[in-house]
C-alpha cells in the first residue's frame, strides 16, 4: 500500500489549469512559443462548459453589415459594459476579434455562410450590426473541437479529470499546482515556471443556472488563496431565458439566437411586453434589460403558469428553425416534450456568466502574482457589468491566445522557484481531512443551503436587506466547512468534489455579496432596488485581496479613456 | 411523490476485483433524467457513487452508460419513459475506472492518428465557402463524443482488432468532407484503421443521440471510396449492389 503523503512530481514551463475555449488557446500559442506545456481539466479533454455555447462569436468582419468595424464593437461592448469595462481589453477584443476568427477558419473550423460564401452573421443582442459568426447553435462543440484537434496534435500534455486544489506562490511569484488524478486516485504535484487559470465561471454557486458542474468559481479561490486581486465579484449575469419547466431542467439555456433569429417575448396575456420596456431595441435590448423585464412582469403577476414568459418563433417556419436552431428543437423536444415549431417555449432568467474575476494586467494577461496570469471567464475587467453575447467566445479567443504568448514569454525568462516540501504535506492534509473525517457532515445539503440563498437574495433585483440575509448565511455556513466529509477515496469520489468546491464557492460567495453590498448603486447586471440609478461615484472597480489570512476591499478608479477613445466610449447621462 | 428502484453497478477494479449490484429507491419528480436519479442519490445516499457528467444538457457527451441494457445518454433519457425498476452499467467497451465511469482514453490515442485539417494551398483569404459544401460536413461535426456507437459496436466488443470504430469514422468523414481539405483519410482509415471489419450492421447509426447516420453517410461512402485500392468485401458488395441499381 501507498502511503498518504505519496504524491509524483511533473515539471513543465507553462501550466494551464482549464481545458475550455481559453485553456486551448492558450496551450496552443504557449507550444507554438516552444515551451513546455500541460493543461489540467476537471472534466475530460472535450466537454468544458465551453462545448454548450450555442449562438456565436462576435467579431466586426462586416460580411453582411459593410459598415461595421472594430470601433463600434468597441463601442457596443464598453457602452453595454456600463462603464466599467477596461478600455484597453475592450480595445483588444474588438481590434482582434476578426483575426482570431479567421485563424479559428484556417485551424479548420466551418462556419455557416453568406450566398457569397464567407462567413454568415446573425444579429445579437446590443450589437449594432449583425456580428456573430455562427455554427448553428452549436458554436462552442465546434470552437472546442477545432482547439482541440489542433492542441491533440500538438507537445502540450493533457492531464484531464485532474482537479487542481491549490495554486502554490512564494513571495508573490508562483511555483506550481497541486491536484488529484481523478481517474488514477492519486496526488500529483506540477511544477511550472508560469501558470494560467482558465477554469471559467461559477454559475454553480446558484440553483438555477445554464453552468456545467465545473463552474464552481475553483480558480478565482484558489488564486485568491495564491495572492491574486479579484475584481467585479459582485458582476453576475443572468441570461433573460433559461428552461423553466419541466422542474428538472430548469435553468438550462435557450439561446439568445432564438431572438436573433426573430423570436418574440409575450407575457400569459398575450403581451409583446418588450414593446414597453425597450421599444427600440425590444427583444434584442441587452441582456440585463430583456431579463430584468422579463422577471418583472413574472413578479407583477403577468407570467406564466410555471413562473415563466413566452418565447415565440413559430413564425419562422419548421424548416428554418430546424436547420438555424437545431438543438433548441431537440431540447425542447427531448426534455419538455414541446414542439418549438408548433407551440410556445416558456422561459425565465438564469444565472449565465460572471463578469467579475481575477485582475489582470490588459497588455499581458497577468495578475498581481508574477507569473500567474488568466484569462477566459475567470478574468475580469472586459465586459465591466454587462457581457454581451458572443463577446464570451471571442474573449476566449483573443485573450487566451494573449495569456498563452505573455505566459511563455514570461516561463522563457523565469526560473523555476523552490519551496518547502511542508506547503504539499498541508494540503494533503487538508483534502484528507475530508475521506478520514468519519463523523462527518455531508455537504450537499450545505452545498444546497447556499446556493439556495444566493438565489433568492442576490438575484435580478438586490436590496440591502437581501443581501444581508445571503452574508449571514454565508457567515453562518462557514464554520460548517471544517466538519464536511465524505467516506471513499481519492478516485472518481463526487463527495470528495463537493466538499472542495464547496470551500471554493462559500470564498466566492462571500466576496460576490461584500461586493454586491458595497455597490449602493445600479449598473448593468447589478440592479439595486433601493439605490435604482447610477451613481458617478460608484465608477469604480471593487477589488478583494487577501492579507494575512483577512478580506481586504478597496475601490479602483476604472481608468480613463485614452485620447484616441473617447469620443466612442462617451458616457451620456 | 412515485418511487423507483434503481440498480446499479457498483465496482473499483484498482483496488479489488469485486463487482456488486446495489439497489437504491429514488423518488421521481415531473420531467426527471436518469442523471437526475443518479444525483440524488449521490446527494442523499452514497457520496461515493461515481458517475461522469458535465452539461447535463446532451450537449457534453459525458454521461454515457446503459439504461436496461440499452446505451443511452444519462441525462436525455426521462424516467418516465423507463419502468419501476431500472438497471445502470457502465458501457461495455471500455475498462472501468469505478462505478460508472470508464477509462475512454483509447479514443484520444485514435485521434491523435488522424490527420489534422490541411487546407488546400494558395488559397485566398478570407477563403469562401459555399453552405451547401458546408452542410456536407455539418451532420459529422454534430458528434458530442459520446462513444456510445463504439460501445455498440460487435467489433469493437467482441474483436481484437485495430478498428477505429464508428466515432472516427465519423470524425474522419468530417474532415475529409471539409470543403478546402486536401487529403484523403480513407486509406489510412481502411489499413490502420480497419475499416474492413465494419460489417454495416447500423447498430451505431442507431443508438447516436445526435441522430447522424453514421452507417449510411460515414461509412459507407468512405468504403466506397477505399475499394478502388484496396480489398474491403462489404465495400465491393455495397458498390456492385449500387452499380446494379444504376
Ligand atoms: C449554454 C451556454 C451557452 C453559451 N453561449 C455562448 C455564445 O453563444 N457565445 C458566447 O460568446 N458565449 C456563450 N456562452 C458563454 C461561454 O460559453 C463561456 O463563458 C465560456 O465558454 C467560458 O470559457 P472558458 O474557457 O473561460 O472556461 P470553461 O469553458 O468554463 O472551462 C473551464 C475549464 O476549467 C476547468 N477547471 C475548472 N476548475 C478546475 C480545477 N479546480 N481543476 C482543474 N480544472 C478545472 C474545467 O474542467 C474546464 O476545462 C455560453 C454559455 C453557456 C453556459
Ligand atoms: S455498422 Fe459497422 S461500425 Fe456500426 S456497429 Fe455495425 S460493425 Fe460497428
Ligand atoms: S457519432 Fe454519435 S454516438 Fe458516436 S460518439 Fe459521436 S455523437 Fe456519440
Ligand atoms: S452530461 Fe453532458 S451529455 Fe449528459
Amino acid at each position: 500500500m501507498s502511503g498518504k503523503y505519496d504524491y509524483t512530481t511533473l515539471k513543465t514551463d507553462v501550466l494551464i489549469i482549464g481545458a475550455g475555449g481559453a485553456g486551448l488557446r492558450a496551450a496552443i500559442a504557449a507550444t507554438e512559443a516552444g515551451c513546455s506545456v500541460i493543461v489540467a481539466s476537471k472534466s475530460l479533454l472535450g466537454k468544458a462548459h465551453t462545448v454548450m455555447a450555442e449562438g456565436g462569436i462576435a467579431a466586426s468582419l462586416g460580411n453582411v453589415d459593410p459598415q461595421d468595424n472594430w470601433q463600434v464593437h468597441f463601442r457596443d461592448t464598453y457602452v453595454e459594459g456600463v462603464f466599467l469595462g477596461n478600455w484597453r481589453m475592450v480595445e483588444l477584443l474588438a481590434k482582434e476579434a476578426p483575426d482570431r476568427v479567421y485563424e479559428l477558419e484556417r485551424y479548420g473550423a466551418l462556419f455557416d455562410r453568406t450566398p457569397e460564401g464567407k462567413i454568415m452573421q446573425r444579429p445579437f443582442g446590443a450589437h449594432t450590426y449583425r456580428r456573430l459568426c455562427y455554427v448553428g447553435d452549436k458554436t462552442g462543440l465546434e470552437l472546442i473541437r477545432t482547439l482541440q484537434d489542433k492542441v491533440a496534435h500538438s507537445e502540450a500534455k493533457i492531464l484531464d479529470e485532474f482537479v487542481v486544489t491549490k495554486i502554490v506562490s512564494v513571495n508573490g511569484k508562483v511555483a506550481g499546482a497541486f491536484g488529484i488524478s481523478m481517474r488514477e486516485g492519486t496526488f500529483k504535484l506540477i511544477e511550472c515556471k508560469s501558470l494560467i487559470v482558465a477554469s471559467g465561471g461559477l454559475g454553480r454557486l446558484f440553483k438555477v443556472t445554464s453552468n456545467s458542474w465545473e463552474g464552481t468559481g475553483d480558480g478565482l479561490a484558489l488564486s485568491y488563496r495564491a495572492g491574486a486581486v479579484l475584481m467585479d465579484m459582485e458582476m453576475v449575469q443572468f441570461h433573460p431565458t433559461g428552461m423553466v419547466w419541466p422542474p428538472a431542467v430548469r435553468g438550462i439555456l435557450v439561446t439568445e439566437g432564438v431572438r436573433g433569429e426573430g423570436g418574440m417575448l409575450y407575457n400569459k396575456d398575450g403581451e409583446r411586453f418588450m414593446l414597453r420596456y425597450s421599444p427600440k431595441k425590444k427583444e434584442l435590448d441587452a441582456r440585463d434589460v430583456v431579463a430584468r423585464s422579463i422577471y418583472r412582469e413574472i413578479i407583477e403577476g403577468r407570467g406564466t403558469e410555471h413562473g415563466g414568459v413566452y418565447l415565440d418563433i413559430r413564425h419562422r417556419g419548421a424548416k428554418y428553425i430546424m436547420e438555424k436552431l437545431p438543438s433548441m428543437y431537440m431540447q425542447y423536444k427531448e426534455f419538455a416534450e414541446i414542439d418549438i415549431t408548433k407551440e410556445k417555449m416558456e422561459v425565465a432568467p438564469t444565472v449565465h456568466y460572471h463578469m467579475g474575476g481575477i485582475r489582470v494586467n490588459p497588455e499581458t494577461q497577468m495578475t498581481n502574482v508574477e507569473g500567474l496570469f488568466a484569462a477566459g471567464e475567470a478574468a475580469s475587467g472586459l465586459h465591466g457589468a454587462n457581457r454581451l453575447g458572443g463577446n464570451s467566445l471571442t474573449d476566449l479567443l483573443v485573450f487566451g491566445k494573449l495569456a498563452g504568448v505573455s505566459a511563455s514569454a514570461y516561463a522563457k525568462q523565469g526560473k523555476q522557484i523552490k519551496f518547502d516540501e511542508s506547503v504539499v504535506k498541508e494540503e494533503i492534509d487538508r483534502v484528507m481531512s475530508f475521506v478520514e473525517n468519519p463523523g462527518a457532515t455531508n455537504p450537499y445539503p450545505l452545498i444546497d443551503t447556499l446556493r439556495e440563498s444566493m438565489s433568492k437574495y442576490v438575484g435580478i433585483l438586490r436590496n440591502d436587506s437581501d443581501l444581508n440575509k445571503a452574508y449571514d448565511a454565508i457567515k453562518s455556513l462557514k464554520p460548517k466547512l471544517k466538519d464536511i466529509g465524505v467516506r471513499g477515496s481519492l478516485r472518481f469520489n463526487p463527495g470528495l468534489l463537493a466538499c472542495l468546491e464547496f470551500t471554493n464557492l462559500i470564498q466566492s460567495a462571500e466576496l460576490l455579496v461584500r461586493g454586491a453590498i458595497e455597490r449602493k448603486e445600479s449598473r448593468g447586471a447589478h440592479f439595486r432596488s433601493d439605490f435604482p440609478n447610477r451613481s458617478h461615484d460608484f465608477r469604480k472597480n471593487i477589488l478583494f485581496k487577501l492579507n494575512e489570512g483577512r478580506d481586504e476591499m478597496s475601490f479602483a478608479a476604472v481608468p480613463e479613456l485614452p485620447d484616441h477613445l473617447k469620443d466612442l466610449g462617451k458616457e451620456e447621462d | 411523490m412515485q418511487e423507483v428502484k434503481i440498480r446499479i453497478r457498483r465496482s473499483e477494479p484498482a483496488v479489488s476485483n469485486e463487482v456488486r449490484y446495489q439497489e437504491f429507491t429514488v423518488p421521481v419528480g415531473e420531467g426527471m433524467v436518469v442523471l437526475d436519479a443518479v444525483h440524488y442519490i449521490q446527494n442523499n445516499i452514497d457520496p461515493t457513487l461515481s458517475v461522469r457528467w458535465n452539461c447535463k444538457a446532451a450537449r457534453c457527451g459525458s454521461c454515457s452508460a446503459e439504461i436496461d441494457g440499452m446505451p443511452k445518454l444519462m441525462c436525455k433519457t426521462r424516467m418516465d419513459t423507463l419502468g419501476k425498476e431500472i438497471t445502470i452499467n457502465p458501457i461495455k467497451a471500455y475498462p472501468v475506472v469505478k462505478d460508472l465511469v470508464t477509462d475512454v482514453s483509447h479514443n484520444y490515442e485514435i485521434a491523435k492518428k488522424i490527420p489534422p485539417f490541411t487546407p488546400k494551398e494558395g488559397l485566398k483569404e478570407p477563403w469562401t465557402m459555399m453552405q451547401i459544401d458546408v452542410t456536407r460536413s455539418k451532420e459529422f461535426r454534430t458528434c458530442i463524443e459520446c462513444f456510445l456507437c463504439q460501445d455498440v459496436c460487435h467489433v469493437i466488443r467482441e474483436h481484437q482488432s485495430n478498428y477505429f470504430g464508428p466515432k472516427h469514422v465519423v470524425k474522419i468523414a468530417a474532415l475529409d468532407l471539409h470543403p478546402l481539405d486536401s487529403i484523403d483519410r480513407s486509406e489510412l482509415l481502411h489499413h490502420d484503421g480497419g475499416l474492413g471489419y465494419c460489417d454495416i450492421t447500423k447498430c451505431c447509426q442507431n443508438v447516436c443521440p445526435e441522430e447522424i447516420r453514421i452507417t449510411d453517410n460515414a461509412i459507407i461512402p468512405e468504403k466506397e471510396r477505399i475499394v478502388d485500392h484496396a480489398y474491403d468485401p462489404i465495400g465491393l458488395l455495397i458498390k456492385k449492389v449500387k452499380r446494379r441499381k444504376w
